[in-house]
């Protein structure tokens, strides 16, 4: 075996443009592979990022208010609203919310532990909702307690109050006190009064699906509080099991029937979990996609390239095969001499490549602030071309390795 | 003459060998069209949405937060408050200048319709159209003069004129928006420029056709809450509409339209002055901190192509460079492959030159067959590129004259780029040596 290498090299030599494009080839498509396969892996990652809601059976409804009301006319439409869905047989329980995790947008505030504290502690979404918001959303209490009715109150349009009461995820409870005793304990969110912790709810993800929100996943508040937007509200709905569909349809007429000044668009005004979902990862389902495809064509062109150019050596050196065959060399020798040629292009090709592969992670790292690759996906990647090289070269090779001695003695 | 007979005796070779004609032809055409697909995209979210006029309107930006609680870098907030936005309103620096906030307002049920719609649009000064050379279908903007008697005026889109008035010229005549009447002094004719350069402060920035803009000051005496982003730092004890307007929060959007560099300057001057009072008087607590940024540099700014277009890009760019390296490889093989054949050409006397183009024209009709495959793709992708891009992306996406044209040129000329060195190694056998060993 070890005595091979020395004439192939010596015979690559003759060959050197199709071995520098073979090893290029190898190099850049192992530079895209890597990065493609870290990519597609991220954003499967996020598509799969837990809600903290009851996904299969919750739909949320964006009301728009028409018309000119009163603060007031809209804080009690909005207590109509709630009771007349709570009272559809196929739902459970109903509530109202600024937002719902996965919005895509939505509000968050500062988090400081002290009240004259200017630098953030950190950042948690706000969501503002009444004491059916728990159980409408299907996320867990596992420490503390509910609100109590008497404790919600509204928020006018142009009011920023910090109510004294409020219900953290425990992701933001563990963020503020990491002891673990964040019951009872109370911090700032951008007020001048502080709040008290009387709850913990195992998960609800923030509003917010963008990069921004990533170094604070999980952390969300909820202040117990009717917000009088006068431009809408989101009512959030759970149905009873296996009746989403159809407490989708009787939901808005139930609405429509308490007060017909309101608008509920007729094509995403009313969404289920799966669609919230489907648009919230939009963006990253379809990178994943993307890289996919391309990650499959690519390797089939480039194995396709190793077959074209080996195929076109084996012919041209038909007569030496010959040569070495009635000189006592056997078809496995054969086989092994292109295999060999072939790792030894590849393993080149690969060692530029991993090169490549960390530069243009670099340049999305440095452009976009993306994360640094692992080695684990160079790793994969190097393993996939080398296993790809040998099989692409593998077909020409039985070709070569089944040359007869006799062509030795025919010209051409 | 010679040409055309040398792309037949390309046609005729690309039936030689199939199955290598078939991997080059299928290389060039999924890289071209992986390429153009997301390219097409890249070009919808990365173009200038308004080319004649961006170099001459600037944003201002003011740092009223301070080196503590401004965004990374020490950049200023991107958006003005209420009392810095007026301060610059009042000043008339520019020769025209708007502020802007995007607002929300119900048409009231009328004519057939007995469900009040939904409408979106902005609120914002009567220089605002001129300065963006606003299209209109009927009548035009309002003035400063309405501006400062605080109208009820209101310019609508083509699209909500067909919904109330069935497309009429409806300039004149009233519309109920959000309980209160309105004048109608202008309807717009198509006028959605992407991305939306002018309100980068919200994130929806290939967002759908605004139906109506109405006067900012008369927004304000509604009390109209922003209902796009709004962005506060510190304590926020505000509980009325005249405390909210004196808070530090920022919502307000200012484009002043300067003309020449010196204006612009001017107008910067003005700023870092205006910065400076502030800190006299107290109100700042830190040095000026301003931006004067024209179209161009702040659709950069707020990193405005998604990242996903433009990693796209440059994975699909990677992934055509490897399938040429593909061609030239294959190239070389069946190029090779008739090295007997050109040193019989040679021997009766052709030219290197002429051998040189020949393959070359060969490589074109190569090119050329992966260019329409391409296109096939191309068309496929650009169609079907909803499954990749969110859909207010990808609907902008489109297969154009240009697109094809473009898909085609970039086949061949690829194509031709990369038979240069097989070429040229064909064109480099040696007669003799060929027909000694044949």
């Amino acid at each position: 075996m070890n005595i091979q290498i020395r004439p192939i090299l010596i015979a690559l030599r003759r060959h050197k443009a199709g071995t520098v494009l073979i090893a290029l080839q190898i190099a850049l498509t192992l530079a895209i592979v890597c990065n493609a396969l870290f990519i597609i892996h991220q954003r499967l990652a996020s598509l799969s990022e837990s809600s903290g809601v009851d996904e299969h059976n919750v739909f949320v409804i964006y009301n728009q208010w028409a018309g000119n009301m009163s603060t007031q006319q809209i804080d009690a439409q909005m207590r109509a609203d709630v009771v007349a869905l709570r009272q559809l047989p196929g739902v459970r329980d109903a509530s109202l919310s600024n937002g719902y995790p996965l919005q895509g947008t939505g509000w968050d505030n500062y988090v400081m532990m002290t009240p004259d504290q200017v630098k953030m502690t950190t950042d948690a979404a706000v969501y503002l909702g009444d004491e059916h918001l728990l159980d409408t959303l299907g996320t867990r209490l596992i420490a503390g307690r509910n609100f109590r009715p008497d404790e919600v109150v509204a928020m006018g349009p142009q009011e920023m109050i910090t109510p004294p009461v409020v219900i953290v995820t425990k992701a933001l409870a563990d963020r503020l006190f990491p002891a673990g005793n964040a019951l009872g304990k109370s911090f700032y969110s951008m007020g001048t009064v502080p709040t008290t912790i009387i709850g913990i709810v195992d998960d609800l993800h923030r509003q917010g699906t963008d990069k921004w929100n990533k170094p604070y996943a999980g952390q969300s508040l909820i202040w117990p509080m009717r917000l009088d937007n006068p431009y809408g509200i989101n009512y959030i709905v759970r149905a009873k099991p296996g009746q989403l569909a159809a407490a989708m349809r009787e939901a808005p007429k139930a609405l429509y029937a308490q007060n017909r000044m309101r608008i509920i668009d007729a094509k995403d005004g009313i969404q289920d979990y799966a669609e919230i979902r489907h648009r919230a990862y939009d963006s990253d389902r379809g990178m994943a996609i993307l890289m996919g495809i391309i990650c499959v064509v690519l390797l089939a062109i480039t194995a396709a390239g190793i077959v074209g150019l080996t195929s076109f050596w084996v012919g041209q050196r038909r007569k030496q095969i010959g040569v070495r065959r009635a000189l006592g060399a056997r078809q496995r020798d054969i086989l092994t001499y292109f295999l060999t040629e072939n790792f030894l292009i590849s393993a080149a090709g690969v060692a530029l490549g991993v090169v490549l592969a960390f530069a243009f992670n670099l340049w999305t790292v440095t452009r976009f602030a993306l994360d640094r690759m692992s080695l684990d996906y160079v790793g994969v990647g190097v393993l996939v071309l080398l296993l790809l090289g040998q099989g692409a070269v593998l077909a020409p090779a039985l070709r070569a390795s089944r040359v007869s001695p006799v062509e030795a003695t025919r010209s051409v | 003459m010679m040409f055309t007979y040398y792309f037949q005796l390309g046609l005729r070779s690309l039936r030689r060998n199939p199955v290598l004609t078939a991997l080059m032809v299928m290389a060039i055409g999924f890289g071209v069209a992986a390429s153009m697909i997301t390219y097409s995209v890249f070009r919808a979210v990365s173009g200038n949405p308004i080319p004649d006029k961006s170099a001459q309107l600037f944003t201002p930006q003011i740092d009223a937060w301070g080196p503590q609680q401004n965004l990374t870098g020490g950049e200023p907030a991107d958006a003005l408050n209420y009392t810095d936005a007026m301060a610059l309103m009042r000043a008339h620096e520019a020769k025209r200048q708007t502020l802007l906030y995007p607002v929300q307002m119900s048409v009231m049920p009328g004519g057939d319709r007995d469900l009040p719609l939904a409408a979106k649009g902005y609120a914002v000064y009567g220089d605002f159209f001129p300065m963006f050379d606003v299209p209109f279908q009927y009548g035009g903007g309002w003035s400063t003069q309405d501006d400062a008697a605080r109208a009820a005026d209101v310019v609508i889109s083509g699209r909500l004129n067909q919904k109330v008035f069935g497309g009429a010229d409806s300039v004149g005549r009233t519309i109920n928006l959000g309980g209160h009447e309105y004048r109608v002094v202008g309807v717009i004719n198509h006028w959605n420029p992407h991305p939306r350069f002018y309100d980068l402060f919200d994130d929806d920035f290939f967002a759908d056709e605004p139906d109506f803009y109405m006067p900012f000051n008369r927004a304000l005496d509604l009390k109209m809450r922003t209902a796009g982003r709004n962005s506060c730092r510190g304590k926020l004890t505000f509980v009325t509409w005249e405390d909210y307007l004196q808070s530090n929060c920022v919502w307000v959007t200012p484009w002043v339209e300067l003309d020449s560099a010196t204006d612009v300057a001017h107008y910067r001057r003005f700023l870092e002055n205006y910065a400076a009072d502030q800190q006299r008087a107290g109100r700042f607590d830190w040095a000026p901190n301003v931006r004067l940024r024209d179209v161009m540099q702040w659709l950069d700014h707020r990193q405005v192509v998604p990242p996903e277009s433009r990693i796209s890009l440059m994975v699909a760019f990677g992934f055509f460079l490897i399938c040429l390296v593909n061609t030239v490889g294959l190239l070389l093989a069946k190029f090779m492959r008739r090295a007997g054949e050109i040193g019989v050409r040679r021997a009766l006397g052709a030219t290197r030159q002429e051998i040189y183009a020949q393959y070359l024209i060969e490589a074109g009709t190569v090119g050329l067959a992966g260019g329409m495959l391409g296109l096939l793709f191309t068309a496929a992708g650009v169609s079907g590129v909803g499954v990749l891009f969110p859909p207010q992306i990808a609907k902008l996406a489109r297969l154009d004259a240009s697109l094809v044209g473009l898909t085609l040129f970039a086949a061949v000329v690829a194509t031709v780029l990369a038979a240069f060195y097989p070429a040229w190694r064909a064109a480099r056998v040696q007669p003799a040596w060929q027909l000694k060993s044949s």
